[in-house]
């Protein structure tokens, strides 16, 4: 890890942190990703239109960051067909498990959640362990 | 619609923050994953980062406020470490770990218009409509 990256790192974690922050003080709302995407499906929540006010904010963040010069292409690590697979796999289990990277991860663990612990300390191993077997058995 | 243009905005600081920190690039990811390659930990930095910010602003919140608003803050989420939770986890992680793609970074990578990454997205919203259709009752 380099001085560049690791200070890319701490400067995007933070604005992560501050957007978590402001959505929870000033509407009550917790920034997990997969929860509020998934609100979007049927049986549809109450009061859903701030899911997509926050996830086209989302999307349209790689655009303006390709205006300020910032190169956003994502560099895809597998097939269509394996992705797809990957997709059902994260979204499935982001909802049996009741969060994700964001819902646990940041905003579960920075409420002291045990629950949020130990399902970071979870998906973490079991995503090392698939990457292992992928890049280095396979 | 003012309120909408405020999440608006929350969301695109979220993703500006998945972009600077490098998060929204699978290949960073699944390099920050792999842990007996060429190890990059500098992800590692975003959840530290993340969590300093949001944890600080609760922090300095709660110190502001009075306890019923405190009680307003911290929604209410089942204390329970099951099996629920641990498989669930389990499951995103074997698919973040396949694609180097979780939830929001899969969104913002949406513009660059890559078939891989509509067939993840397309993919986890099957998965969080598989689980709403299949477990009504949790």
């Amino acid at each position: 890890m380099d001085y560049p990256s690791a200070l890319a790192a701490i400067v995007g974690g933070s604005l992560i942190g501050a957007s978590a922050a402001l959505l929870l003080f000033s509407y009550k709302h917790t920034a997990g990703i997969s929860g509020i995407a998934a609100g979007l499906l049927p049986p549809w929540p109450a009061g859903n239109a701030w899911r997509v006010w926050f996830l086209a904010g989302l999307i349209a963040s790689a655009p303006l960051a390709k205006l300020a010069g910032a190169d956003p292409v994502p560099e895809l690590q597998a097939s269509p067909a394996l992705l797809a697979l990957a997709g059902l796999l994260v979204g499935y289990g982001s909802r049996l498990g009741g969060g994700c990277t964001s819902g646990h991860g940041v905003c579960g663990i920075a409420r002291l959640s045990p629950r949020s612990l130990v399902a970071t300390l979870t998906f973490m191993l079991s995503a090392g362990i698939t990457v292992f077997l992928i890049r280095h058995w396979l | 619609m003012k309120h909408g243009l405020i999440i608006f905005c929350y969301g695109l600081l979220f993703g500006l923050g998945l972009v600077i920190a490098g998060m929204s690039n699978p290949a960073k990811v699944v390099a920050f994953l792999d842990v007996a390659g060429a190890w990059d930990p500098s992800l590692a930095l975003v959840m530290a980062s993340a969590l300093a910010t949001l944890g600080g602003a609760r922090h300095w919140l709660h110190r502001n406020t009075d306890a019923a608003d405190r009680e307003q803050d911290s929604c209410p989420t089942p204390a329970n470490i099951d099996a629920r939770l641990i498989g669930g986890a389990a499951i995103f992680g074997v698919g973040w770990g396949i694609s180097g793609f979780c939830p929001g970074p899969a969104l913002v990578g949406l513009s660059a218009g890559l078939a891989g990454n509509y067939a993840f997205v397309g993919a986890m919203l099957a998965g969080f409509y598989l689980f709403k259709r299949l477990h009504r009752n949790l």
